[in-house]
């Protein structure tokens, strides 16, 4: 089973704060991470490969550095990577992401499975997977939590507000994984140093022979009017009791002032 | 439209570079570089530079696409569930009709299923002025491609100005895929909409960076706009049921190879217990609580008051609880009437998810935890030492 995983490189946006002063982002000192959702497409990709043979194959679309990040799914056990970068991909919106990405995925050729994590924590659209799939015109299924492969279809467990879906598909297929599917592994020692005298090898909008039309900001149906800084709701009330007791009687009164219980 | 920094006027002072929110401005030699991450938002624009280096690129503009004035109407998709339509489509028909005042148009549901011709009724009383209605064995299960091809051939046929969708897992599912066969834009998890009055576009209000900054976005040169919204930021209108409409039926073209996925069951998951997003009352734990044992505490809590138990991200990824229960940005959006916090720091991310509540109440031992300040009633202390007392008042009170 020769398997697609999709990454993107985000800055860790746990790490991310507001300047309280000039209520603007600080990003000095945030790392690059690889996207933890897409850790979790790597580790179902190479559990299968473990279950039923076949490659598992690493792309992503991004400025030079981004190669940092698949560089640490080689040391996770990737079997190879590919970085999609051209200034002509810059400023991309999810359409022209997704445009370039199957481009990408075509020019591999020879897939079983593309799988994705379920959202970037960046932008959290959770939109490139479902229109590679439209791209490509193959189905979909999102929200995947679980995967269990049977030669040419795939029986999968989808998250739902009511619960889970079982559903099936045939091959070739995208999926987008939840963080529940699995703990993805650690990098091996082994891995690791494989991986940092790796050469990246780069797919450029030439290599993929896209319309350049459709991609970057050209390609971008939407656009960002402009950004703001959420406001912050005042203050309330700190509810000084002598201890525990006082503090849970005033919280009462409250809450029974207030007819909220 | 793209942002540019000219050369020969840049000093390389650096002072645009912690202005951009997507850290695209490099220092190199001479002067800055705005790099591949830009995405020409204009953060750099206003009276960031001292030499005015930075300026919007004229002329570039793109030609629409096509006469895009033909475009007219607001359209929700309807989600629904077991007969029943999820709040979040009320609410987007309540934002519909308060887009489509503005822009002069109407209001339509479309409602695919199969025995689903009695929701229009309530698609109506909720502010439709029309439905679209495709009902077929077919459609009886949500399936990404039976119910993609049927909006993507309605929209075809009929040309809609904007589409609502909720930002629920089937949402986010055929959004995505339908926008991607139109070629339009598809703004996702928007939490404000509103018109510009120059344009008449939409402009869709989300939050990007995990809840850190918020976006304005707009799709001004492809038809239809289009965007998913987040359940539970509206209000559900009030129900008018002496509104009507006109009811269009579509025959649907759908065959079953047509249908590449197979649905085979659903399991449910702790239904009752976790319907966090219409929760009145919700008790949520974090890792504060330092075992995953306390969570019977909130649980009784949460019980007492009628209430559903939530968790931070942290505690669901301690495994201390299922994802389903997450509040945050990658989990659920909540907007009870009381929202208690035990043991939660108050991450942006878990933020992002809770602030549409109508009263927060946190407990925690730190009294610098971000999530006093999100917090209408904050105390400070050991939550083993005040939730058996709360939850005695509680009791009491209750008669229980």
């Amino acid at each position: 089973m020769n398997i697609i995983v999709c990454v993107k490189q985000v800055p860790d946006t746990t790490e991310v704060r507001i300047d309280p002063e000039t209520n603007t982002l600080v990003r000095q000192g945030v790392p690059s991470i690889v996207n933890p959702f897409d850790l979790n497409a790597l580790e179902a990709a190479l559990q299968l490969r473990g279950k039923h043979g076949g490659k598992v194959s690493v792309i992503s679309m991004g400025p030079p550095q981004a190669a940092e990040a698949l560089k640490e799914c080689l040391a996770m056990g990737a079997d190879d990577v590919y970085l999609v970068s051209d200034r002509a991909f810059g400023g991309a919106d999810t359409l022209a992401t997704s445009y370039t990405l199957a481009a990408a995925v075509r020019k591999l050729g020879d897939y079983d499975l593309i799988i994705c994590g379920k959202q970037a924590i960046d932008g959290d659209t959770a939109q490139v997977g479902p229109e590679m799939a439209e791209h490509l015109d193959i189905p979909q299924v999102t929200y995947v939590a679980g995967i269990e492969a049977d030669g040419n279809t795939v029986r999968l467990k989808r998250e739902h507000e009511e619960g889970y879906e079982i559903i099936e598909t045939t091959l070739p297929a995208v999926l987008s994984v939840v963080k529940s599917i699995n703990e993805p592994r650690l990098a091996t020692i082994k891995g690791t140093i494989k991986a940092s005298s790796a050469e990246i090898p780069v797919l450029t909008a030439s290599d993929l022979g896209v319309d350049k039309d459709k991609t970057g900001l050209s390609g971008s149906p939407t656009q960002v009017k402009n950004i703001f800084t959420p406001e912050q709701r005042t203050q309330g009330e700190m509810i000084a009791g002598a201890d525990a007791a006082e503090c849970v009687e005033i919280l009462m009164q409250r809450l029974i002032g207030s007819k909220l219980l | 439209m793209a942002v540019i920094i000219k050369d020969s006027e840049c000093i390389a002072c650096g002072s645009c570079l912690p202005a951009c929110p997507f850290g695209a401005i490099e220092l190199e030699d001479e002067s800055a570089k705005i790099g591949d991450a830009c995405t020409q938002c204009g953060a750099c624009l206003d009276g960031i530079c001292p030499v005015d280096a930075i300026e919007r690129e004229a002329g570039d503009e793109k030609a629409p696409a096509a006469d895009l004035d033909a475009y007219k109407g607001v359209w929700v998709l309807i989600e629904h569930f077991e007969n029943k339509i999820r709040s979040v489509s009320l609410e987007l028909l309540g934002q519909a009709r308060l887009l489509a005042g503005k822009l002069g148009e109407e209001v339509a549901g479309v409602v695919i299923g199969h025995g689903v011709e009695d929701l229009a009724s309530q698609v109506f009383a909720g502010g439709a002025d029309k439905v679209y209605l495709a009902d077929d064995p077919l459609l009886a299960h949500y399936s990404t491609d039976g119910f993609s091809n049927t909006l993507t051939d309605l929209i075809q046929t009929y040309h809609p100005n904007v589409i609502l969708l909720g930002a629920t897992n089937d949402g986010r599912d055929i959004g995505p895929r339908v926008a991607c066969r139109i070629g339009t834009g598809l703004t996702a998890d928007c939490t404000y909409l509103s018109i510009d009055e120059a344009t008449k576009l939409v402009v869709w209000t989300r939050p990007a960076f995990g809840g850190n900054i918020m976006a304005n976005i707009l799709c001004p040169n492809s038809r239809p706009q289009m965007g998913t919204v987040r359940p539970n930021v509206f209000k559900r209108p009030e129900p008018d049921y002496r509104r009507g409409g006109e009811t269009v039926r579509i025959s649907c073209k759908l065959k079953p190879e047509d249908i590449r996925t197979k649905f085979i069951s659903l399991q449910r998951v702790g239904e009752a217990s976790c319907n966090l997003e219409e929760a009145e009352f919700i008790v949520s734990g974090g890792r504060g609580l330092g075992d995953p044992k306390y969570f019977d505490m909130i649980q009784e809590l949460a019980d007492a008051l009628g209430g559903v138990v939530g968790a931070s991200r942290a505690a669901v990824d301690s495994g201390w609880k299922p994802h389903l229960h997450q509040v945050g940005q990658t989990g659920k959006t909540v907007a009870p009437k009381v929202y208690i916090a035990v043991g939660i720091s108050g991450a942006i991310q878990h933020l992002a998810g809770m602030s549409g509540s109508d009263t927060v109440i946190a407990i925690n031992r730190d009294p610098d935890a971000p999530i006093f300040k999100k917090a209408n009633y904050g105390i400070v202390g050991d939550f083993k030492e005040v939730l058996p007392r709360l939850i005695a008042q509680v009791k009491k009170i209750k008669g229980l």
